[in-house]
């Protein structure tokens, strides 16, 4: 039997990041607005030292991730494979609970390059006719930078971002990323300190004739009070950070950032616990009218909403929408529908470099910590020349953090026994790393949709993703490779090894590659080709708005939660200004 | 399930477990002072929650050859790497509750899919110690902890590389490399993981590499390159050794 609850003027799915965001802005409002999460409630107290310090709960066990016996994933790497679930998370690590995968994540907080949110343009411009593969589905995300400026702008002071801005109002600052779109204001606060894999990559990188930077953390680097009143402290790189909630209040998180000063508002409220199975349609045709979801008792509820915000990350978005019905599910064969359309992921390579004579104390990290180049982004160099559409930044950060997984022996020597542990004590402390990550395009036949035969608890279809590594990216991730074997020409360790695809190796997730899923419910100008329109607003059912990065059109270089949080933002405007007063449609199609 | 020592068993297993340990903890370079909070019982009285005890047998032995205690410190043994595994397979993760265990099981696709075995971790070490129970009692005639130590690392080797059959000693759907990546990540577990799991005792793995366990706490040494931290780790519970 389903129970009906009161009515509110809003109900958001997820109260990860971009629900907590629309959460704030929508209680600004004035809105009477309900949060509903499907995992537990986490507060600031839960990560209070030494909690966090427990590598093999968080940091192997994964204890704050979504459970795959709740829901997980198939993966299957073309249409002719039968696609296997991932039992326990291997590839990436979606969040579960109040805070979502903001909660856990790292911190490294980018914006995207003006190029990268105009791909399209950009490659009509760039390439001759018939240079890239008919199946790439590049397209432009239908907002521009200049439109989103003001909004990374506010995030960054919300998360209290620190680092070095690189063009400030046009003007190039030395020691910034001089490749990066211009801002309006410097950073709010200045870098963290600088650790020995930091200072060895900047002079490697500059004798290079490169431009290195401060990876953008949101890992504070001093006292902070952001525009909703919370308070960051300097963060002491404690070494339990990416995959951990921080013990110190100073990784920027919905926990630290938004959630106390949301949770003081008289018109909001939130129920954990709560997953959404079902958003319901209306009979009009052209809206939705609630959401139905499972309490923690297991009693199915209706929710009735005049506004829907689907804020449940890329993968579990698209699978709501696919269940509920709401749109047209991309077909890869006729070309045709949308949902599940441009799903994409991250293009990673890296280097470990093992100095005898360096000892980096890799226990002393922070996420956000270390040094960037962009100079291979997709519009800095001549990537035609190369074969491919797209780039990468290159990167060091200290590591690996912990002790389980902190351990690295000479390739080709044995992994256990005396000799093994020998190694283990000999080697600890003197590896260096150098990443990758880079852009994502989309292809017709990579694409999500519901799997056929695997199924979770309440019956319904798990999501399945097609997916595979196409040979533009990976000549772009090759190529990477060669610039990441120039910095270690420079830096000369004693030995390295290398993990770098190479055209023709077809995905991988048995390894982690990243949590930046992307894609699969996009925006556009075109209901043709995309799900949601400019402002994140479904094109089938006006009072419906998906935020996150299933919108990009197609994965950037960049880390994906800067650009989530400002087209939140930016969203949230628009609701704001235009929509509450007039329920409808915010554009018409522009074929 | 094993039962619990009742105390009187339990006092008098302690008696008998001081009067064997000789000089050792004399001849050990940490001042014994440095984990006098830690108060867990040595594993001679450990009751395993999970392993039978022809299991356990074979877990003891195992775990030794892989981290063996020697010139550069203790072993898995003495850092009752054994009692962890023990605790992880008796809980969660032995049960694979998190997991997603739906079939059908498409056990022999390529291993770029993950783990896509019908078994718990529970399961697999339960049929793993039986299937090289029944190879070594084909092979050498006795249990695996009887043999000797040559004979258990040759053992190891063919289990790590595939080598053995499991099908043909009777255990389905479990590649004998399979079982020997499960033994040998959670003996890493128990060597580093904190000793709040019953592994890591005296923090013996954090000691071999020097890592300060949950110590978090690093500003002031950011920027002192090249120079070795110099404080001991600190556990969960707040145990030391310098
Ligand atoms: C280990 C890790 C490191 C990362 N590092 C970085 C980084 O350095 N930089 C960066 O830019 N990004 C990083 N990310 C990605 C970043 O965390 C996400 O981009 C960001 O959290 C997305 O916000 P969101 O609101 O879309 O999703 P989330 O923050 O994940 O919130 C979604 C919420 O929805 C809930 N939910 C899902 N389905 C339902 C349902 N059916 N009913 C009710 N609730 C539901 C989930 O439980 C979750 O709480 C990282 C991610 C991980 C996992
Ligand atoms: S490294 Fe810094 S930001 Fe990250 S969890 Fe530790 S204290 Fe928090």
């Amino acid at each position: 039997m389903t129970t009906t609850k009161p009515g509110v003027d809003a109900v958001i799915i997820g109260l990860g990041w971009t629900g907590s965001i629309m959460g704030m802005e929508l209680t600004d409002a004035g809105l009477d607005v309900l949060a509903l999460e499907r995992g537990e409630d986490r507060t600031k107290e839960d990560f209070l030292y030494p909690k966090p310090a427990d590598e093999l709960k968080y940091g192997v066990r994964l204890s704050m991730m979504q459970r795959p016996r709740q829901a997980t994933v198939t993966i299957r790497r073309n249409q002719n494979e039968m696609a296997a679930p991932q039992r326990h998370w291997t590839t990436f690590h979606p969040g579960n609970g109040v805070g979502g995968a903001g909660a856990h994540w790292t911190g490294v907080l980018y914006r995207a390059t003006p190029t990268e949110l105009s791909m399209k343009r950009f490659a009509d411009e760039t390439f001759e006719p018939g240079f890239l593969p008919d199946n790439m589905n590049i397209q432009d995300y239908g907002v521009t930078y200049e439109e989103l400026e003001p909004h990374y702008d506010f995030f960054e002071k919300v998360a209290g971002l620190s680092g070095q801005a690189g063009n400030v109002q046009g003007a190039l600052i030395e020691g910034g990323n001089p490749f990066e779109g211009p801002r309006q204001n410097p950073f709010p606060l200045p870098p963290l300190p600088r650790t020995l894999t930091d200072t060895l990559f900047t002079d490697a990188t500059r004798k290079l004739g490169w431009h290195p930077y401060p990876y953008p953390s949101a890992n504070v680097s001093e006292a902070w009070t952001n525009p909703y009143g919370m308070q960051l402290g300097p963060c002491n790189f404690c070494g339990y950070c990416s995959n951990y909630g921080c013990l110190n209040y100073s990784k920027a998180s919905p926990q630290t950032c938004v959630l106390d000063a949301l949770k003081r508002r008289d018109n909001f409220s939130y129920r954990t616990q709560c997953e959404v199975t079902r958003i319901v349609k209306s009979d009009d045709g052209q809206t939705v009218k609630g959401v139905l979801y499972t309490d923690g008792d297991g009693n199915e509820i209706f929710q009735p909403a005049r506004l829907v915000i689907l804020a449940a990350f890329p993968i579990n978005s698209v699978r709501l929408l696919l269940l509920s019905e709401v749109g047209k599910p991309y077909d890869p064969v006729s070309n045709t529908g949308v949902v599940g359309r441009n799903f994409t992921y991250q293009l990673t390579g890296s280097v470990d470099m093992y100095f005898k004579r360096h000892r980096f104390n890799p226990f002393i990290n922070a996420g956000g910590s270390g040094q960037v180049i962009d100079d291979f982004s997709p519009d800095t160099f001549d990537t035609a020349r190369h074969g491919f559409i797209g780039g990468a930044y290159i990167y060091t950060t200290q590591g690996p953090s912990g002790a389980i997984g902190g351990v690295k022996v000479p390739p080709g020597s044995p992994s256990w026994g005396s000799e093994w542990k020998a190694n283990a004590k000999a080697h600890y402390g003197h590896h260096m790393m150098l990443g990758s990550t880079g852009s994502n395009m989309a292809y017709r036949d990579v694409y999500l949709d519901l799997d056929p035969t695997y199924r979770d608890p309440n019956g319904d279809p798990l999501l399945r993703m097609t997916y595979d590594w196409k040979e533009n990216d990976l000549k772009m991730t090759q190529f990477m490779g060669d610039r990441m074997r120039d910095i270690v020409g420079e830096l000369k360790p004693d030995y390295h090894t290398e993990s770098i695809k190479r055209v023709g190796d077809h995905f991988d997730p048995s390894h982690y590659q990243s949590t930046h899923l992307t894609g699969g419910a996009i925006m556009g100008t075109d209901p043709n080709t995309s799900v949601v329109n400019r402002y994140l607003q479904h094109w089938d059912a006006h009072n419906l708005f998906v935020l996150g990065a299933s919108a990009f059109p197609q994965n950037m270089q960049h880390n994906p939660t800067g650009t989530v949080a400002a087209l939140t933002y930016w969203s949230a405007k628009h609701i704001r200004e235009r929509y509450l007063e007039n329920p409808g449609p915010l554009m018409s199609a522009q074929g | 399930m094993t039962d619990q020592p009742n105390n009187w068993q339990r006092r008098t297993f302690m008696r008998q477990s001081f009067l064997t340990i000789p000089a050792i903890s004399a001849v050990a370079s940490v001042p014994l002072s440095a984990w006098a909070q830690d108060d867990t019982p040595p594993l001679s009285e450990y009751y395993p929650r999970f392993f039978e005890p022809q299991e356990w047998a074979f877990i003891l032995a195992a775990t030794d050859r892989l981290i063996p205690a020697d010139d550069n410190g203790p072993g898995a043994i003495a850092a009752h790497v054994p009692v962890f595994i023990d605790q992880e397979l008796a809980g969660d993760y032995g049960n694979a509750s998190d997991w997603y265990m739906d079939g059908p099981f498409l056990s022999d696709l390529p291993a770029e899919f993950g783990y896509q075995l019908p078994h718990t971790p529970a399961a697999v070490y339960r049929l793993g110690i039986k299937a090289t129970h029944v190879y070594c009692q084909r092979q050498y005639g006795t249990s695996f902890a009887a043999l000797d130590k040559a004979q258990q690392i040759t053992v190891l080797e063919a289990l790590e590389a595939g080598e053995i059959d499991f099908n043909a000693l009777g255990v389905a759907d479990l590649p004998s490399q399979s079982f020997f990546a499960f033994l040998l990540q959670n003996t890493k577990e128990g060597f580093f993981a904190d000793p709040i799991y019953g592994g890591n005792r005296h923090m013996a793995g954090w000691k071999l590499l020097g890592f300060p366990g949950a110590r978090a706490n690093f500003l002031e040494w950011v920027d002192q390159y090249d120079r070795p931290y110099p404080l001991g780790p600190v556990s969960l519970k707040g145990l030391q050794n310098r």
